[in-house]
């Protein structure tokens, strides 16, 4: 009996966290697409609900009526696991995400370990789906965001170490504490411009968006997918994009914390302050999409290995010579 | 019992997956199964309580060597090799050398655990059982870096010399590759690129490059 209360109140909290990052997904979806559309004066999504909002629900009921096609050469199996995978491992990644200090799923010593391990995991999604479908083009498009996955997550991950090394801690909650009183962004400036661009190729967002590079490779590894199958795809990289949004707000932005922590300001709560700062970088993300063309594919290489690491390296040098020098280690 | 549940469910899981990757016919299933064994072998590890070993098999094990094999098996075609193989004659003469291989290894299994269990003072593991108050990141840092940091950093020379040989031996110059220089390409004027002619009609224009 106490198994079963236990497992119940489990779920309830999951689904009460998975149902909004669910709805902001397509929310955002919806955003993204405004945001491409203003830039480029156009009135985007406005039919559809007020303002168009309801566009991406109308695209969802149109993915759910649509035939499931699995091509006959294809590894039916795999096929079908592919999207899965992407989906849950977008949605898994959530439990460790801390909206205040109390609100949080699972409150792991290793969190940001785990955040990283679940990242990189999201490679297999891609690869598993552009070689089941037994066509040329989305295994080329799998073989590219392989190794653009790859690349970007060394830097991501030297980055990672910067803020560690002034917190002293793999915990996200005491990640975000230690920056009451001032945020990672100030002295890390250049670790967070890193970390951004870092994560736009991660995200396989454009301008690094070559796995789905339509002039090259008609859609990449999601030629071959329809209907539900194809909008797992689309929700899970979307929900890809919200977690790293979140990663960057609680590595750089201060997490739950609000801006100035003074009387009109205290009255917003954390959740509130983290899905400001998430939805801050999202719209960053859309007007990257907007701006900028997309990378050479050995241009974007270029940029990961020789541009990135080398940065990110010396930065880690550089703040950990800082920290020894001025006695700031933090000790626990 | 929750904890004996989940030992045996993903004890099991790691098990079946590590036959299967021997079992399976498919090259590339293969290594899924390999893949499944190490995550299921990291679930293990965090429910001993080394939730950072568990984490970090997850990012290396799984997340870029992993990914590599998948890449090699896909790209070279093993799956029509290794079902060749199958097939043959000759397979079955490897089998007493892979055996003896094996029983090998199973016994120097056996030497290293049964010494750790029934004679603790083979093992000197003194500075682990005076930092356990510490979370095991934190013990392991302390080991890694602090007691043991020079075996630590020629290991780390180790790998690199390997490193460089590796690069070294494929290493290759190729005549006749055209490079970009990124330099040229920004500082390139417009009076370098573009040149206004005065085309005569009738006559055309030659331009010599």
């Amino acid at each position: 009996m106490e198994y079963v209360s236990i497992i119940f109140g489990e779920v309830y909290k999951i689904l009460f966290l998975l149902v909004p990052v669910l709805v902001s997904v397509a929310m955002v979806v919806w955003l993204d697409r405004k945001v491409w559309a203003f830039v480029q004066k156009r009135q985007g999504p406005n039919v559809v609900g007020p303002f168009g909002l309801l566009q991406s629900l109308a695209d969802a009921l149109k993915y759910i009526f649509k035939e499931i096609i699995i091509p006959s050469s294809s590894n039916k199996v795999i096929f079908i696991l592919a999207p899965i995978v992407t989906m849950t491992l977008a949605l898994i990644a959530w439990a460790v995400i801390p909206f205040s200090q109390t609100q949080v799923i699972a409150d792991i010593n290793v969190g940001i370990l785990y955040l990283f391990a679940v990242s990189s995991l999201g490679v297999y999604g891609i690869i598993m789906g552009g070689w089941a479908s037994n066509s040329k083009y989305p295994f080329l498009g799998a073989i590219r965001s392989a190794a653009q996955m790859i690349s970007y997550e060394v830097s991501i991950g030297i980055i990672i170490i910067n803020v560690l090394l002034c917190v002293g801690s793999l915990n996200l909650s005491d990640i975000v504490l230690a920056q009451q009183n001032l945020w990672f962004v100030i002295p890390l400036f250049p670790m967070f411009v890193i970390f951004f661009i870092s994560a736009l190729a991660e995200t396989n967002r454009p301008p690094f968006d070559l796995p789905e590079a339509e002039a090259e490779l008609v859609a990449g590894y999601q030629t071959e997918y329809s209907g539900m199958m194809y909008a797992m795809f689309w929700l899970g990289e979307y929900a890809n994009i919200l977690l790293m949004c979140a990663l960057g707000s609680i590595l750089f932005l201060g997490g739950w914390l609000s801006p100035i922590e003074l009387y009109p300001f205290n009255l917003i709560p954390g959740a509130l302050w983290l899905a400001f700062k998430i939805l801050f970088l999202f719209i960053l993300f859309a007007l990257v999409k907007a701006i900028v063309p997309r990378y050479r594919y050995d241009q974007l290489m270029r940029l990961g290995w020789k541009v990135f690491l080398p940065l990110s390296l010396i930065w880690v040098v550089l703040t950990a010579s800082y920290l020894f020098y001025f006695n700031l280690l933090p000790t626990n | 019992m929750a904890h004996a549940i989940f030992f045996y469910v993903f004890s099991t899981i790691a098990i079946i997956s590590a036959i299967m990757v021997t079992a399976s016919k498919n090259t590339v299933h293969s290594v899924f199964f390999l893949i499944l064994d190490f995550i299921s072998v990291s679930c293990l590890f965090i429910m001993i309580g080394a939730e950072f070993l568990g984490m970090i098999m997850l990012i290396v094990y799984v997340g870029a060597v992993a990914v590599l094999f998948l890449f090699v098996v896909m790209m070279l075609n093993v799956a029509q090799q290794k079902n060749q193989w199958f097939l043959s004659e000759s397979s079955s003469k490897h089998i007493p050398i892979g055996l003896i291989i094996s029983t090998l290894i199973f016994f120097e299994l056996i030497i290293v655990i049964g010494g750790w269990k029934y004679k603790p003072d083979l093992l000197n593991n003194e500075n682990l059982l005076t930092k356990n108050a510490l979370s095991n990141t934190h013990s392991l840092g302390q080991v890694l870096y602090t007691d043991y940091i020079h075996i630590f950093q020629i290991s780390g020379m180790i790998l690199l010399v390997a490193m460089i040989g590796a690069i070294v031996l494929t290493f290759r110059q190729r005549e006749g590759v055209k490079k970009q220089s990124y330099l040229k390409q920004i500082s390139r004027e417009r009076s370098e690129g573009v040149e206004l002619i005065n085309v005569e009609t009738n006559k055309g224009v030659r331009v010599d490059d």
